[in-house]
């Protein structure tokens, strides 16, 4: 009974989630492209793995293992990918519909962005992963044997979505405050991406950028569940790294809230 | 060309008016390029060279395709984006002009952020030139030039068939962009390095190879044939079939009526 204040929430998720699962040719074109980059990038790292393996920070399978993961759940782990339909509300002026509604507005946006990133990852996990379990052996992605780390794996991934949203969170909410925010999205967009390991995998940055990238809420995205699957972070390392999701999670939904309250304050919406 | 220089001011002039807009559109481009240029470096602090190749070699392949690649979207953006204009009818439009449909789409739409990226390559230039170890004579410099020209030609090439498809999709395929975003990407690195079968592809099938490998051979000394300089032109092969195809769907056009 006592959340009973969530059923809203439940139904929005449910609205935006069958809303997305209706795209199935562009879902399918979009696994074609995760399925050619992931190739790719195997590729290379391949070629830079038999120039030097012994200048590798991973073992190639976990390498492979990161890729794969990657680009089955491009659509949690990047900032990227924004939602464009709240800008444009905050934009249009729309927004002010959503405003009387008994819903809060925050819990709101969270709900769709992460709705929307979840099915979109539901449609190409399974037939990414399925195909790159069955590869050559040179490319194939090993699944870990151990329930403990595939639990591991999920739940670090549910953290990693929540810090992904509620930081993206932050440059939607920033829309109240900026005429065109598209700028502020791509730079922040692109910088964060980099940042959480999305272009080379954390392991590869020099040593003093990879300590401070590992404390900010940037090692708290993709880079967790990704690295707990390839089996590269165990012991003391996995659990300090997801009680840090934990706190950036934290940190940043009472930032976001309290980013709103603020914005909210200053909107003034005009008639007619 | 009058009237295109015409285009090309009135575009200029309207996006110069959102002067902190444009600005922050186009320093995200560089970003853009910025992020694929430090995970080269970081890449290369580990290892000394790759396949073959080392960081400076690798740096000119780098700029060169992002500098064919960032010329052909600014000329080329009419046909990045041609699925909203046959979604919102302005194909119709140009289709009863009397001038040519092609010259109309590449006028619609001129994207000068995207010189963002093309001075990021512009820095690498500078920085990996007097660097290569290559003696520049002038069949390096045009080998240079050949490679990025036919390399924004065929980058063009691309978009255009981009379009065609999607007289019969009505929207844009994503996969396409394996081959413009990802030639562009993976193009940091000299196509070889991603082995025979790609490269064989890249060859043969769409010749990006033809303007970034290639050559670059014969920039560096590695190949004295002057063939390897001119394999750019031999890309330029590749338009043909992208104009037949673009004639064709265009054939098959119907209008979607709104």
């Amino acid at each position: 009974m006592s959340f009973l204040f969530l059923r809203p929430y439940k139904a929005l998720f449910r609205i935006r989630f069958t809303n997305s699962l209706q795209y199935r040719v562009a879902a399918l074109a979009g696994l074609a492209t995760q399925f050619a980059w992931g190739f790719m990038y195997i590729l290379a790292f391949g070629a830079f793995y038999r120039e030097n393996p012994d200048a590798f920070p991973m073992t190639f399978e976990q390498t492979v293992a990161y890729i794969w993961m990657q680009q089955a759940f491009v659509a949690l782990f990047f900032i990227w990918f924004f939602e464009s339909s709240i800008i444009e509300s905050v934009e249009s002026g729309n927004v002010a519909y959503e405003l009387v509604r008994p819903m809060d507005l925050y819990s709101r946006w969270f709900t769709t962005v992460a709705a929307n990133r979840m099915s979109r990852a539901l449609l190409r996990c399974v037939p990414i992963l399925f195909v790159a379990a069955i590869l050559p052996a040179s490319m194939r992605l090993i699944l870990p044997m151990d329930f403990l780390i595939i639990g591991l794996f999920f739940f670090s991934m549910t953290l990693s979505l929540g810090v992904v949203v509620a930081f993206s969170m932050l440059i939607y909410i920033s829309a109240f405050f900026t005429i065109n925010s598209l700028g502020t999205r791509i730079v922040v967009g692109v910088a964060s991406d980099f940042l959480a390991g999305g272009y080379i995998p954390i392991p590869f940055f020099p040593d003093t950028l990879r300590t401070i990238v590992e404390l900010s809420p940037f090692g708290a995205m993709q880079n967790m569940p990704l690295l707990i699957f390839s089996g590269y972070l165990q012991g003391p390392d996995l659990v300090q790294g997801m009680a840090l999701q934990v706190f950036w999670l934290a940190a940043l939904l009472l930032i976001g809230r309290a980013f709103m309250a603020r914005a909210l304050k200053r909107v003034i919406i005009q008639g007619g | 060309m009058g009237l295109y220089m015409k285009y090309f001011a009135i575009h200029l002039k309207s996006q110069m008016q959102y002067k902190t807009s444009f600005f922050f559109t186009t320093l995200g481009q560089f970003l853009v390029a910025f992020a694929t240029f430090l995970s080269i470096n970081f890449l290369f602090a580990r290892f000394d060279s790759v396949g073959g190749f080392t960081y400076e070699e690798v740096l000119i392949c780098f700029a060169v395709m992002v500098t064919s690649f960032s010329l052909s979207e600014l000329v080329g953006r009419g046909f990045d984006r041609f699925p909203l204009l046959l979604g919102d009818g302005s194909f119709d439009r140009a289709l009863v002009r009397p001038r040519n449909v092609i010259f109309q789409v590449l006028a619609s739409k001129m994207d000068f952020s995207r010189l963002g990226r093309f001075a990021q390559a512009l820095l690498i230039f500078i920085y990996v030139i007097p660097r290569s170890g290559i003696d520049w004579t002038f069949w390096q410099i045009l080998t240079l030039v050949l490679m990025i020209i036919c390399g924004a030609l065929l980058f063009f090439g691309l978009f255009v068939i981009y379009a065609a498809i999607s007289f019969f999709t009505l929207e844009g395929l994503e996969f396409m962009n394996v081959l413009t975003d990802g030639g562009r990407e993976h193009g940091r690195l000299p196509f070889s390095v991603y082995g025979e079968g790609v490269l064989k592809f890249l060859t043969y099938v769409v010749p990006l190879a033809l303007v970034q490998y290639y050559p670059l051979l014969f920039l560096l000394g590695r190949e004295d044939s002057f063939f390897y300089a001119f394999t750019p032109v031999i890309a330029l092969i590749f338009l043909v079939p992208c104009y037949i195809f673009f004639k064709f769907g265009m054939s098959k056009y119907k209008s979607t009526g709104s």
